[in-house]
């Protein structure tokens, strides 16, 4: 079967790659382009470990066809950090200590990122169910949810 | 205290990497000229194999090789642990082979690997692998396989692979007999997924110029892996084995063992002279990981009129699942009869275990492991106890407590408990969960129709695995030390070199603390080095909340001699007597006189020894050291929940959540409320959420998260957690362990604040997981039988 050209946009570089019709878009990112902060937790989209957005939009890219990123935006956990500048969300779970293993971590970032840019000013409960897409066997999601509301503060004092 | 010491909140050190997106776990590694492997698995509980076709698999696009165990033929994955039945006679140890040979046992169990160039080819072409089954009954209920029948191993009756016992069942029935009230309750201990986050995944390698081989693997302990996988299963020499255990996500006990695929990968990569890569699906952690829990239990608690305890008996039946993994066999015994005295002063206790075969995946610890199933028995007797003899809980407890000044404490059950202090944790508990203002709140919820409970838990385990010649008089085959290198570098930074491994506990920081404090190094002059067998001398690994307590002590005592040989370079090279120099803030200074070196010049001057006497100094600075304890760690604490329930609908919402623990002296409080937090999540998750639940055939129907409901994000609180410190006696650091207190102590407050709530309509018990169904079920039971 042929392979199939697409052209996309990953963390704001414009980005070119075959992929096979039937490989998903978290495939892609780990195993073509070396972009392995995205994680297969669960590949049927009920662990959030493989978050990453489509033109700002959350999706599970385990659930996602390299194929259906043609022309698209992708934002990964990869392109979060300025530079070597942490975004908030990264500097407040660091400051929380937020994160144990660090498998689910990315996806989580991806995910709380993807809430603030909805809900500035969160509720406790609004984090959570949101969050909740999000699997940590870690932290009992304590600290997570502590960070994130932590980063919003933040976030919204500087906007 | 210094900010980078004992007792700073360091921030932690490792998770720049994991923030960012670059932690290197097993799967993010690929190697040049890489083969996949897909393994084909047992759709079947139990069958024979009459044959396997693989050819046209084997023709299909792609395919590099493929092996089945007539291929296979190596040594049994081994059980680390042997137990010796009442009459004296050893444990049956059916063989466990990596690949099946003629007979599944099952759901999962390993029938054939097809290695090929992609995942996808060797998936699509082992479809075209023809296995003729003759299915098998299978049995998976415990007192079914112990009425024997169905046999999961033709050679071990009854399917029983001990009868072990502790105590004096004698004079334990005497006291149950003579005393004033009995409390009986039949006790589930629900079986448990681990479900860590990493899926577990291997790459074997062999290079053909050097004869060595690598495995790239998710583990806890990478030389326990070496050592059981290459002296036992494939008879590698281990200067001719390398095990990487890189960034794990998650073990929670289920990636200490020894795995078929580990083998198979590493076994199959000569044979294919290309690296194999295997990565578990989720469908495949599910049914391979090795599950947790899986008890029934019948306890029996005697007490005097006052409420004081007389004697325990406990009778357990155990799960082992359909082969032996690495410790199943010491967690319902070592691990769960010996913590059977609880915090409590009860003279007399007898357990008797049956641990049972049955047509499941493998059972083995799972954090906590035998602790939890002991501490729940044990609050869960002593809840229903308060309850028929209308003592308060707290009451019932504290007249029941070791007292503070009776440590250290033989309990009846061989063990030797160091240090605690129960009413602390207890006292503490109670005011950080406002005790006094729960009326005020069940009352208000009461109003708006709702049911309020308050559940308590006091506990203590056992950690730190563990002093060699115990385990070793108890039936261990290894021995559990931990060792430690510190390399001090020319420039005077430090490599410390740990048998510990981490998979979220934060040892990069909590480790490099120690390091601080000793030495008095800035954290950024220090590395913590774990995982890789090639440049870690050895090491036992991470597990039974060991790495502070075993691998801690071990860095200490190795910091210890590197202290001693700085004096003596310090004392050359400063012209004084060894005995006079001072080492304090990373300096060494000549006792009295303003003579001094830093840390850094000593080490320099060890690389630079231009004018030693060779007779007495040796040049470097590195040392090693082995630590094995005296004794087992005791953490214990007080965890109080606080539920409401929904009459209506059965819903229980966790509305509090206190723990008061004691886990020594603590080095890093923020990674150890971190800890805290996740031991409760799971504990929380085992009361309320998981199970697993397989049908007659042996099929599992909890095999996804569609079907085995993990906590999340909305089904928590925020935890209140604090620590109160009484030093373990017998370590320098005065460290207990605090990597599974949370899922040891909070599932009986779960349940006993869910009985709470309901004990105004009669209630008196609810089994884990207490889903709104099962508790909408006891309501109306009680409401029936009322009427």
């Amino acid at each position: 079967m042929s392979q199939i050209h697409v052209t996309t946009k990953i963390n704001g570089d414009t980005t070119e790659y075959l992929c096979d019709p039937e490989e998903t878009l978290l495939d892609v990112l780990r195993d073509r382009l070396a972009l392995t902060g995205a994680k297969e937790g669960c590949g049927t989209g009920d662990c959030g470990a493989c978050s990453v957005t489509v033109d700002g939009r959350l999706v599970c890219s385990c659930l996602t066809l390299g194929a259906e990123a043609d022309g698209c935006e992708i934002d990964t956990i990869e392109g979060m950090a300025d530079g070597e500048k942490l975004h908030p969300l990264q500097q407040k779970f660091l400051e929380h200590a937020a994160l144990q293993c660090g498998i689910c971590t990315p996806g989580i970032l991806v995910a709380a990122k993807s809430l603030l840019e909805k809900n500035p000013s969160p509720t406790e409960e609004e984090a959570r169910y949101w969050l909740a897409g999000n699997l940590c066997r870690c932290t009992g999601y304590d600290k997570i949810i502590r960070a994130v509301m932590d980063a919003a503060e933040e976030m919204r004092r500087a906007s | 205290m210094s900010e980078t010491g004992i007792g700073a909140s360091v921030k932690r050190l490792e998770d720049y990497r994991f923030l960012t997106g670059r932690g290197t776990y097993t799967d993010d590694i690929n190697q040049p000229g890489q083969t996949h492997a897909y393994i084909l698995r047992s759709p079947h509980a139990h069958a024979t194999i009459n044959s396997i076709d693989t050819s046209a698999a084997a023709a299909a696009p792609g395919v590099v090789a493929i092996f089945t165990g007539a291929d296979m033929e190596v040594g049994s994955l081994p059980c680390g642990w042997q137990i010796h039945n009442k009459d004296g006679s050893p444990m049956a140890e059916p063989g466990h082979p990596p690949l099946a040979q003629g007979k599944v046992r099952h759901v999962g169990d390993q029938v054939a690997v097809v290695i090929a160039e992609t995942l996808a080819q060797a998936r699509s072409a082992a479809e075209l692998i023809e296995v003729d089954y003759s299915e098998l009954p299978a049995v998976v209920d415990m007192n079914k396989a112990l009425a024997g029948g169905t046999l999961v191993h033709d050679d071990v009756a009854d399917n029983l692979c001990y009868d072990w016992e502790l105590g004096d069942e004698g004079e334990v029935d005497k006291a149950i007999a003579g005393a004033h009230h009995v409390t009986e309750i039949d006790i589930v201990n629900n079986r448990l997924i681990p479900n860590a986050m990493e899926p577990r995944a291997a790459i074997g390698s062999f290079d053909r110029a050097t004869g060595e081989y690598t495995l790239y693997t998710t583990s806890q302990n990478p030389h326990v892996i070496r050592l059981l996988m290459g002296a036992f299963v494939l008879q590698i020499p281990e200067h001719k084995l390398r095990i990487v255990a890189p960034d794990v996500g998650g073990g929670f006990g289920s990636k200490i063992y020894h795995y078929a695929e580990e083998a198979i990968v590493t076994w199959a990569a000569p044979k294919v002279g290309r690296p194999i890569k295997w990565t578990a699906d989720r469908s495949e952690s599910f049914i391979t990981d090795a599950h947790g829990r899986d008890h029934i239990t019948n306890v029996k608690l005697a007490l005097d009129e006052s409420g004081k305890f007389l004697a325990l008996k406990v009778n357990t039946k155990a799960n082992m699942g359909a082969y032996l993994s690495t410790f199943a066999t010491c967690v319902p015994t070592y691990l769960y009869a010996t913590l059977l005295a609880g915090v409590y002063t009860t003279p007399v206790i007898y357990a008797g275990v049956k641990a049972i075969f049955t047509n499941t995946t493998p059972v083995d610890a799972y954090r906590g492991a035998g602790r939890p199933e002991a501490s729940y028995l044990i609050e869960r007797v002593v809840d229903r106890a308060a309850r028929e003899m209308g003592i308060p809980q707290d009451e019932i407890r504290r007249k029941n407590f070791i007292p503070r000044d009776a440590f250290p404490y033989q309990t009846p059950v061989a063990l030797e408990y160091d240090s605690g202090d129960y009413e602390a944790t207890l006292n503490s508990a109670m005011k950080n969960a406002d005790v006094d203002g729960f009326a005020a709140r069940k009352a208000a919820s009461e109003a708006k129709g709702k049911l309020r409970g308050l559940g308590y838990s006091t506990y203590v385990e056992a950690c730190g695995i563990a002093p060699s010649a115990v385990v070793g008089s108890l039936g261990a085959r290894a021995g559990l030390f931990e060792s430690a290198n510190v390399r001090v570098n020319p420039t005077g930074s430090v490599t410390i070199f740990t048998g510990s491994h981490s998979h979220g506990q934060g040892h990069e920081t909590t480790f490099a603390q120690l390091v601080s404090e000793t030495l008095g190094l800035p954290l950024d002059q220090v590395e913590i080095s774990h995982g890789d067998t090639n440049k870690v001398a050895f090491g036992m690994g991470t597990y039974g909340s060991r790495s502070l307590a075993v691998g801690g002590e071990a860095m200490m005592k190795a910091m210890n001699k590197i202290i001693d040989k700085s004096k003596k370079i310090a004392a050359h090279v400063l012209e004084a007597a060894e005995a006079d120099i001072e080492f304090k803030d990373g300096k060494f200074t000549v006792a009295g006189t303003d003579k001094e070196m830093t840390f850094g010049e000593v080490a320099l001057t060890a690389y630079v020894p231009h004018n030693f006497p060779h007779d007495t100094l040796e040049p470097g600075l590195e040392e090693q050291a082995f630590y094995d304890p005296m004794n087992f760690t005791y953490p214990g604490g007080c965890h109080i929940v606080e539920v409401e329930v929904d009459p209506d609908t059965g819903v229980v919402k966790v509305d509090r959540v206190t723990a008061s623990d004691d886990v020594g002296r603590v080095i890093n409080p923020m990674i150890v409320a971190g800890q805290t937090h996740g031991g409760l999540a799971q504990g929380i998750g085992q009361a309320l959420l998981e199970g697993c639940i397989y049908d007659d055939n042996g099929q599992l129907l909890t095999g996804s998260y569609m079907d085995y409901t993990m906590p999340r994000a909305d089904d928590l609180p925020n935890f209140s957690t604090s620590n109160e410190v009484t030093l373990c006696a017998h370590n320098s650091l005065g460290v207990k362990g605090v990597g599974e207190t949370g899922a040891i102590g909070s599932p009986p407050a779960v349940i006993n604040a869910i009985v709470d709530a309901l004990s105004g309509l009669g209630v008196t018990d609810i089994s884990m997981p207490a889903t709104p169904q099962k508790v909408w079920q006891a309501i109306q039971g009680a409401k029936a039988a009322a009427e």
